[in-house]
């Protein structure tokens, strides 16, 4: 057991620290170009697409480095290493292991050079945590297939170019995860048609994807036809211990603690309620065994062995967080909850915790609900018939 | 960055396991706790003989010499085993002449410790109920350099069992602490009946007992050393929560897998499942925690108040929750004393005030983050 670096693991945070020292501070941060330039160094590091491999673009980095480079910028406040959010999460790893050459050649740079955005069409109006029911159709027409179908909760749908699709091609398999098939679509093809979703928060962040005769050329099939399940999973040598995670978590308690100590709550600050006193430290144990859980995720990563359904752990401490932390900061405030954003003279601290609060089913539900990731750790880990 | 068990820390978990599994299976628990000491001498020496009771004392000083996280693992097994013995008593009176103790303390006690023959306990908690420096209220009256005691120390942890007392009391506004005999004039000390007969507790009653000088362990600033002491004992008593609740779970998940109702086994069901995903959850952080603080004992110890409050508040939590369902899940015959699983329900509420609750150690959380 050892939680310490190595002293080269160490050289290379330092080399991030003053980087970050450097193209992060305030005076950077004024100028009118700082996003551009701060995108533009971070890409001649090769730090983004940190592990994707050299030949295409990425950095090569090892599992610690990139632990180190998330954790890191993520402590510092950083803006992303580049603004293809899926592109570099899931889209860009998917094309690298199941892509064509021609693909790779047409993406991957793109994707690195935050040029434009990717959206991921998995779920439907009739398929949720059953994604593999999906019914999105597509039919082989010559050098084209036929998209029919729609998807929904599809993020960044109204600004995106491309969309990484998952549609059925075979109606008739045995098991439902067969004769699933990925195309790769643009956009503005005729036939598209998004309608955005206004959430309860507000905003209009995701969307509904309607596809009526859209052709897509068959070049822009990713995988082979009806294994396009396999291409939801990458084996990517991707971090996963979610420690980058849990920095931003840090700063976010530290910031409703702040919270607590300049608001008064019956005739004393909050801080010294002993009823919030009990959360906050509560939240804090439970980012701390985050961390902690990271470290003995990436500790099996580091070892070669693949991480499997253990990360369902963290998911669900995840989404206890997203909610007991807005829960806390409203509680803190008292009748001032009811401020929103757009109140009159509702000052700097309020307003914004109510965004919070509601925003939570982003991160809860967003990638598997928590009822989910308990099926996951009962059947797959504690060995429980499936239900 | 390796956040694992070493070879050697594997063997030493499969050999606890197995001589658990051998000497003290759960029909010779059931057995033992029938005793007021919760002891068994046979088995106590069996452990001597594997080192266990010396595994943290230096080995000049006729210990193993091995480390924190070592001890840790061997007290995830005995909590596994719901091991009735005084192990983390002895552990913990060991640690503190080791760390605290002048060259003739160790001497005279260690090697006693550490074979066995001597049994060891922290007698801190009084009439206040509060496990910390601010509790101790027993003051001693100075005399030769030394102190007598006029008092007593509640809910001492094997009190009928053991052999010598590290005791904390007042001095004006210092802390000072002092090794007491149980042989010694004016020191009674017996074990009640409790809930979990496992494990035995009882009262420690001074009656002008003299703690001389060559008793007290000459420490600068008294409070600091028993603060360090209570955080070790955190971290012990966090260690065979981690391995009870570990069993409590597998106990359940195998009777979710056996029992069948409706036609199929009840861990079916996401009622049945869904709780058994949250046990799982609950025992994997409190041992990443646990593990953490376990570390921090040697490597970081200017850490390990915050690691420590965080591990038993969090484990306190969640060994209750998974001592309430683990009974709950089984349906009635959880309830019955036959089954197993309800002498683990039992264990969580002996754990739950030992060293401080879930309320107290999240109020040292908040107080160590400067909330």
């Amino acid at each position: 057991m050892d939680f310490k670096l190595t002293s080269e693991e160490e050289a290379f945070r330092d080399e991030v620290r003053a980087f970050i020292k450097e193209n992060l501070s305030e005076e950077a941060r004024k100028d009118p170009n700082f996003m551009a330039t701060w995108l533009k160094n971070v890409r001649e590091k090769r730090w983004v697409g940190f592990n994707w491999p050299e030949e295409y673009g990425g950095g090569g980095g090892g599992i610690m480095e990139q632990v180190i480079l998330k954790e890191e910028m993520s402590k510092a406040g950083a803006p992303p290493l580049g603004t293809s959010m899926m592109g570099l999460q899931w889209v860009g790893p998917a094309i690298i292991e199941y892509g064509t050459e021609e693909q790779k050649k047409q993406f991957l740079p793109d994707i690195l050079d935050s040029k434009y955005q990717w959206c991921t069409g998995y779920s439907e109006p009739g398929s949720g945590s059953d994604l593999a029911s999906l019914q999105c159709r597509a039919v082989r027409d010559g050098d084209e297939y036929v998209v029919n179908g729609q998807k929904i909760w599809t993020s960044g749908a109204a600004y995106s170019k491309w969309i990484i699709l998952l549609t059925r091609t075979d109606f008739d398999t045995e098991d439902k995860h067969d004769g699933i098939t990925c195309l790769l679509v643009e956009m503005d093809s005729p036939g598209v048609e998004v309608r955005p979703i206004k959430n309860m928060a507000g905003s209009s962040h995701f969307a509904e994807v309607f596809f009526e005769d859209v052709r897509v050329p068959v070049k822009n099939l990713l995988g082979d036809e009806s294994k396009g399940w396999a291409v939801t999973v990458s084996a990517l040598a991707h971090e996963r211990s979610g420690i980058s995670e849990v920095a931003g978590l840090v700063s976010q308690l530290a910031q409703v603690v702040g919270l607590a100590k300049r608001t008064q709550k019956n005739g004393r600050p909050a801080s010294e309620d002993p009823g919030i006193r009990q959360r906050l430290a509560k939240a804090d144990a439970v980012i701390e065994g985050m961390r902690l859980n990271g470290q003995r995720f990436l500790t099996k990563q580091l070892k070669g062995e693949k991480l499997s359904s253990e990360t369902s752990i963290n998911k669900l401490h995840r989404a206890f967080l997203a909610i007991e932390m807005g829960e806390i900061a409203l509680e803190i405030q008292g009748s001032t909850s009811q401020y929103t954003e757009s109140t009159d003279g509702a000052g700097d601290d309020l307003g914004r915790w109510t965004s919070g609060a509601l925003g939570w089913p982003a991160v809860v539900i967003g990638g598997g609900t928590p009822n989910i990731q308990r099926n996951i750790i009962a059947e797959r880990i504690l060995g429980l018939p499936k239900d | 960055m390796n956040f694992g068990l070493t070879e050697e820390q594997e063997v030493l978990k499969s050999v606890a396991r197995r001589f658990i599994d051998e000497q003290a299976p759960m029909a010779k628990v059931r057995e033992i706790m029938e005793s007021p000491e919760a002891l068994d001498e046979g088995l106590w020496k069996g452990m001597a003989e594997l080192g266990w009771q010396g595994l943290i004392v230096d080995e000049e000083h006729g210990g193993v010499g091995l480390g924190w996280v070592d001890l840790v693992v061997l007290l995830e097994e005995s909590g596994r085993g719901l091991l009735p013995s005084p192990l983390i008593s002895s552990s913990l009176a060991a640690a503190a002449v080791s760390e605290f103790g002048s060259e003739e303390q160790k001497e005279r006690h260690l090697p006693a410790l550490a074979d066995g023959s001597a049994i060891g306990t922290l007698a801190v908690l009084e009439a206040s109920d509060i496990p910390g420096p601010e509790g101790v209220e027993l003051s001693g009256t100075a005399e030769n350099g030394g102190f007598r005691l006029s008092g007593s120390k509640r809910f001492v942890h094997d009190a009928g069992a053991a052999t010598v007392f590290i005791v904390p009391f007042r001095a004006g506004d210092d802390i000072k602490l002092g090794i007491v005999e149980s042989s010694a004039d004016g020191v009674t000390a017996r074990s009640f009946p409790t809930m979990d007969q496992t494990k035995s507790m009882g009262d420690l009653t001074l009656d002008n007992a003299l703690v001389g000088a060559d008793a007290l362990l000459p420490v600068e600033d008294g409070a600091d050393a028993l603060a360090r002491l209570l955080d070790l004992a955190t971290v012990a008593i966090t260690a065979e929560m981690v391995g009870s609740m570990d069993k409590a779970l597998e106990i359940t998940n195998q009777y979710a897998k056996d029992r069948i109702q409706f036609d199929s086994p009840i861990g079916k069901y996401q009622g049945v499942k869904h709780p058994l995903a949250e046990m799982f959850v609950d025992v994997e952080t409190s041992r990443s925690l646990l593990y953490y603080a376990a570390w921090c004992v040697q490597e970081k110890p200017e850490d390990l108040p915050l690691a420590a409050a965080r591990a038993k508040a969090y484990a306190s939590e969640a060994f209750t929750r998974i001592g309430i369902d683990g009974v709950q899940l089984h349906g009635a015959i959880g309830f019955t004393a036959e089954y197993d699983v309800q002498l683990y329900l039992k264990r969580s509420k002996w754990a739950l005030p030992a060293f401080g609750d879930a309320d107290y150690h999240y109020e040292r959380v908040a107080t160590l983050g400067g909330y």
